[in-house]
C-alpha cells in the first residue's frame, strides 16, 4: 500500500475537460475504498499538494482539473451497493454512473428522478455540482432526491449526512463541487415509472417569445420540458425553435410495458440504419463546424421542426441526446468547445437573451447550439437554479476566436448580473470570482468558507475551479 | 507549501502556458526570461544569485502587470534536491509546458598547454550532470503526459574537441548528444526537444573567451533565434544561423589538419 501511494510521475498524466478545450497535468490515483482516499489526504498533506475529486471528467470547466496536483479518480469505486426494487431506494459508491444506475433500475419498473444529458456522468459528480435534468421545474436538482449519504473529510473524519441530520454540510456538500469532501456513499430515491416509453410533444417555436411562452405555460402540464434553439439566426426570428415536452405512460396507455421497460428497448442503437458506425460519426461533422455548416445545420433544424408532432420515445433515448453520437465534442477540433449557460428569473430572460444572442450575431461569434429548460430555485448552498429559465451556448474555440470570445463573454456576465440572473459551475469556465461573488452573494461564500474551514482546515481540497472562483 | 501566492487558473479562453529556466539570471536565460514571458508564459526562474533573479522577476511582472514570474534559488550540483523542487514548482505554477535548461559555466585552461581537472569537474558537474539531474525527472514527467517542450542550450563548441578547452567542448558535446537521445526517446510521446547552439554571444560568460570572438550577438538576438525555433518545434538551431555552415565545415576537416590548428 505505501509502494502505491508515492508521487510516481507514472501517474502524472495530462486530464481535460469534457470540451477538450483545457488540460491539466496531474498525479492521479485511483482509490477502491475509503482507506485508500484517506491515505491519498495523507499523501497530499505530507507532500504540500492540493487534491481534486474526479469521476467521469464530463464538466465542461476546470472543476475536475488540478494542474500540478493530485487527482483523486473516484471511477474505479463503481459498485451499487444496495439495490430495494420494493421501495426504489439504492445506496452506491460515487463513481457509479448514470449509465450503471439506470440499466439496473429500469427493468425493474424505476428511473434515476434526475438526469443529465449524458449518462456517463458519476453519481459523485451529479451531487458535486448538483445537476439537474429537464424536469428541474418539477423535481428540482438531484440533490432533492437524496435519502442521506457519507463523506470522508480531508481531517480523515467520516461523516453522514441526511436532510436532517449534519444539515448544512448536507446542503453544502450538495453543490459543493468537492471541495469540502469527498462522498463515499449516496443513496437515492428513484423514480417509479410504468412503462419504458415517454409520449413526446413536438413543437415549433417562430421567436423568442413564443419560445419562453410554450415553456412556460407548458411546463405545468408536462413531465420534462426542453428547446432547442437556433441562436444563429438574428432579427425577427431570433430565438426560434423547437419544444419537446414529454410525459410518463400510465396504466394502460403503454400495452406492453413488461417490454418497453427491457434494457434492449432502450439502449441507443450503435449504428445508424443498422449500418453506419456512430463511433465515427464526429469525423463526418467535423468540415461543418464552422459558422457556416452550423447555419445550415440550425436552418434545416428549424424548417424540419416546423410540423407539429407526438411521438413516443424511450426513456434513455429521450434523456440522453449527448451521447446519441460518440465523441461528438471531438467534431469541434483542436481548439475544443465551451459552453456557457446562463439562469435568469422569468421576468428578465427575453430582453437579456434577446441582447446577446444579437451581441453573438453582430460580433461574428454565434453559438452553434442553443438549448433551454424551465427552472425552479432550490435550497443548495452553491445554487445555480432561479424561478425562470436557462439557456446553455455552445461556442467553438480556436486561436483566433479566444480573445473576441473571451470580451464577449464578460459582456454576457455582465447582462446576466444585471437581469439578477445565475451561472451553473458544472458549465461555464470564464466566470470569474467576482461575478460568483454578485450572484452568490457575501453570505454564501462565508457560509461556504466556514464550511471549508470546519471541514478541511488545511486546504488539502482545491480544484482549478476553486482557485478561479473561490480565492 | 509554496510562499508564492497560487497559480491563475487557465481557462479555455485564457490559456496559460508555464515554464521553467533554469539559469536566467543573466545572459541567454535571463533574455529569454523576459521574451516568454512577453508572449504570455508563466514561468519558474531558477538561478544560484538571488538578488539578481529576484530583481530580473519583478522587471517582468511589472512590465506584463501581473505575477508572471517567480524565483527560485538553486544551485544545479544539488542534484538530489532537484525532484522535489520540480514538483513543488509544478504544482506552484499549475502544470508545466516548457522546460529550458540554460546554466552553463566555461572555465577555459588559459592556454593549449595548460590542464585543470577541478575546472573540467566543474563544468561536467554543472553544464552536463546538471542538466541530466533536471531533464531526468522532466523527460519522465513529459513522457508521462504526453505533451512538453525540453530547449538545451548546448554550443556550437560542442560540435569538435578543440586545442582551447577540452572540458568545456566535452560538457556541451555530452549535452547535445544527451539531447539527441532524449528527442529520439520522447518524440513519439508528443515532445519537442530542441538542441540551441549558440556561437559568441554577449554574455558574463564571454568574457572568458581569449581570442577573437567573430559574429558576436547580443543575447537577444540569440532569443529571438531560439523563440522561433520554439514556435516550429525545430530541433537543432545555430545562433546566429551562420554557424550552422561554420561547424559544418570545421566537422569535415579532415582530423590530421584539425590538429594542426591552433584554433
Amino acid at each position: 500500500m505505501e509502494a502505491k501511494m508515492s508521487l510516481s510521475l507514472n501517474n502524472f498524466i495530462q486530464l481535460e475537460n469534457f470540451g477538450h478545450s483545457l488540460r491539466a497535468p496531474s498525479y492521479r490515483f485511483r482509490p477502491t475504498s475509503p482507506e485508500e482516499i484517506c491515505e491519498v489526504f495523507q499523501l497530499a498533506d505530507k507532500t504540500g499538494l492540493t487534491v481534486t475529486a474526479r469521476g467521469a471528467g464530463r464538466s465542461y470547466n476546470d472543476a475536475a482539473l488540478n494542474g500540478g496536483g493530485i487527482i483523486l479518480d473516484l471511477t474505479a469505486m463503481n459498485r451499487i451497493l444496495e439495490w430495494d426494487s420494493a421501495t426504489g431506494l439504492v445506496r452506491c459508491e460515487p463513481g457509479v454512473t448514470l449509465e450503471q444506475l439506470w440499466q439496473r433500475v429500469e427493468p425493474e419498473g424505476w428511473w434515476p428522478p434526475v438526469v443529465s444529458g449524458t449518462m456517463k456522468t458519476t453519481l459523485g459528480g451529479c451531487l458535486g455540482a448538483n445537476i439537474h435534468g429537464k424536469n428541474n421545474f418539477k423535481m428540482g436538482p438531484i440533490g432533492e432526491h437524496v435519502v442521506g449519504l457519507t463523506a470522508l473529510l480531508p481531517t480523515g473524519a467520516e461523516i453522514t449526512c441526511t436532510p436532517k441530520e449534519n444539515i448544512d454540510l448536507f446542503y453544502g456538500m450538495i453543490s459543493g463541487l468537492g471541495i469540502l469532501g469527498v462522498f463515499t456513499s449516496i443513496t437515492l430515491q428513484m423514480k417509479h415509472i410504468e412503462s419504458g416509453l415517454l409520449e413526446v410533444h413536438a413543437w415549433p417555436a417562430h421567436d423568442l417569445h413564443e419560445h419562453l411562452s410554450l415553456l412556460l405555460d407548458n411546463a405545468p402540464n408536462y413531465d420534462y420540458i426542453v428547446g432547442w434553439m437556433d441562436t444563429m439566426n438574428g432579427g425577427k426570428s431570433l430565438g426560434r425553435g423547437q419544444i419537446h415536452a414529454a410525459n410518463y405512460l400510465h396504466g394502460n396507455e403503454d400495452p406492453n410495458p413488461q417490454k418497453t421497460m427491457q434494457l434492449n428497448n432502450q439502449i441507443l442503437p450503435p449504428r445508424i440504419f443498422g449500418v453506419f458506425p456512430k463511433s465515427i460519426l464526429y469525423l463526418f461533422m467535423m468540415p461543418f463546424a464552422n459558422n457556416l455548416g452550423w447555419w445550415g445545420v440550425n436552418t434545416a433544424k428549424y424548417v424540419a421542426s416546423l410540423r407539429r408532432s407526438v411521438f413516443r420515445q424511450s426513456h434513455a433515448a429521450f434523456h440522453f441526446l449527448l451521447d446519441y453520437v460518440p465523441n461528438w465534442e471531438l467534431s469541434y477540433g483542436r481548439g475544443g468547445l465551451i459552453q456557457y449557460q446562463s439562469f435568469l428569473p422569468k421576468e428578465t430572460a427575453e430582453a437579456a437573451w434577446r441582447e446577446m444572442i444579437d451581441l453573438s450575431l453582430r460580433r461574428g461569434l454565434p453559438s452553434y447550439l442553443g438549448v433551454t429548460k424551465r427552472h425552479r430555485p432550490d435550497k443548495f448552498l452553491l445554487t445555480h437554479a432561479v424561478d425562470g429559465f436557462s439557456l446553455a451556448l455552445d461556442f467553438k474555440v480556436t486561436d483566433s476566436r479566444r480573445a473576441k470570445l473571451s470580451q464577449m463573454l464578460q459582456d454576457f456576465d455582465r447582462i446576466v448580473l444585471n437581469a439578477g440572473g445565475r451561472f451553473y459551475f458544472a458549465k461555464n469556465s470564464e466566470t470569474s470570482a467576482e461575478a460568483a461573488r454578485t450572484f452568490l452573494g457575501e453570505q454564501t461564500l462565508l457560509k461556504f468558507k466556514e464550511l471549508k474551514k470546519r471541514c478541511d482546515p488545511n486546504n488539502l481540497l482545491e480544484s482549478d475551479l476553486f482557485r478561479r472562483v473561490f480565492e | 507549501m509554496s510562499n508564492y501566492p497560487k497559480p491563475v487558473s487557465a481557462t479555455p479562453l485564457n490559456p496559460r502556458r508555464r515554464g521553467i529556466i533554469i539559469g536566467a539570471s543573466d545572459g541567454i536565460g535571463a533574455a529569454l526570461a523576459r521574451r516568454l514571458a512577453h508572449e504570455g508564459y508563466t514561468l519558474a526562474l531558477l538561478a544560484r544569485r538571488k538578488d539578481k533573479l529576484e530583481s530580473i522577476c519583478v522587471e517582468i511582472n511589472q512590465t506584463s502587470n501581473e505575477q508572471r514570474a517567480r524565483a527560485y534559488v538553486h544551485d544545479v550540483t544539488e542534484y538530489e534536491k532537484v525532484p522535489e523542487l520540480l514538483r513543488r514548482i509544478v504544482a506552484d505554477l499549475g502544470g508545466l509546458d516548457l522546460v529550458v535548461f540554460v546554466a552553463g559555466v566555461n572555465y577555459p585552461p588559459g592556454g593549449i598547454d595548460k590542464y585543470n581537472f577541478e575546472n573540467d569537474r566543474k563544468m561536467i558537474e554543472i553544464n552536463l550532470i546538471g542538466a541530466m539531474a533536471w531533464l531526468t525527472p522532466v523527460a519522465e514527467m513529459f513522457q508521462s503526459a504526453k505533451a512538453g517542450q525540453i530547449v538545451g542550450i548546448s554550443s556550437v563548441a560542442g560540435d569538435r574537441g578543440r586545442v582551447g578547452n577540452p572540458g568545456y567542448n566535452t560538457s556541451k558535446a555530452g549535452l547535445a548528444t544527451y539531447l539527441e537521445a532524449l528527442r529520439n526517446r520522447l518524440t513519439r510521446h508528443g515532445v519537442n526537444v530542441l538542441t540551441v547552439k549558440p556561437g559568441f554571444v554577449q554574455t558574463e560568460m564571454l568574457k572568458a573567451a581569449q581570442g577573437p570572438t567573430p559574429f558576436m550577438i547580443p543575447p537577444e538576438k540569440a532569443v529571438e533565434d531560439i523563440w522561433s525555433a520554439m514556435k516550429k518545434r525545430k530541433q537543432v538551431v545555430y545562433t546566429p544561423p551562420i554557424w550552422r555552415w561554420i561547424m559544418l565545415a570545421i566537422q569535415l576537416t579532415p582530423s590530421f589538419i584539425f590538429r594542426r590548428l591552433s584554433f
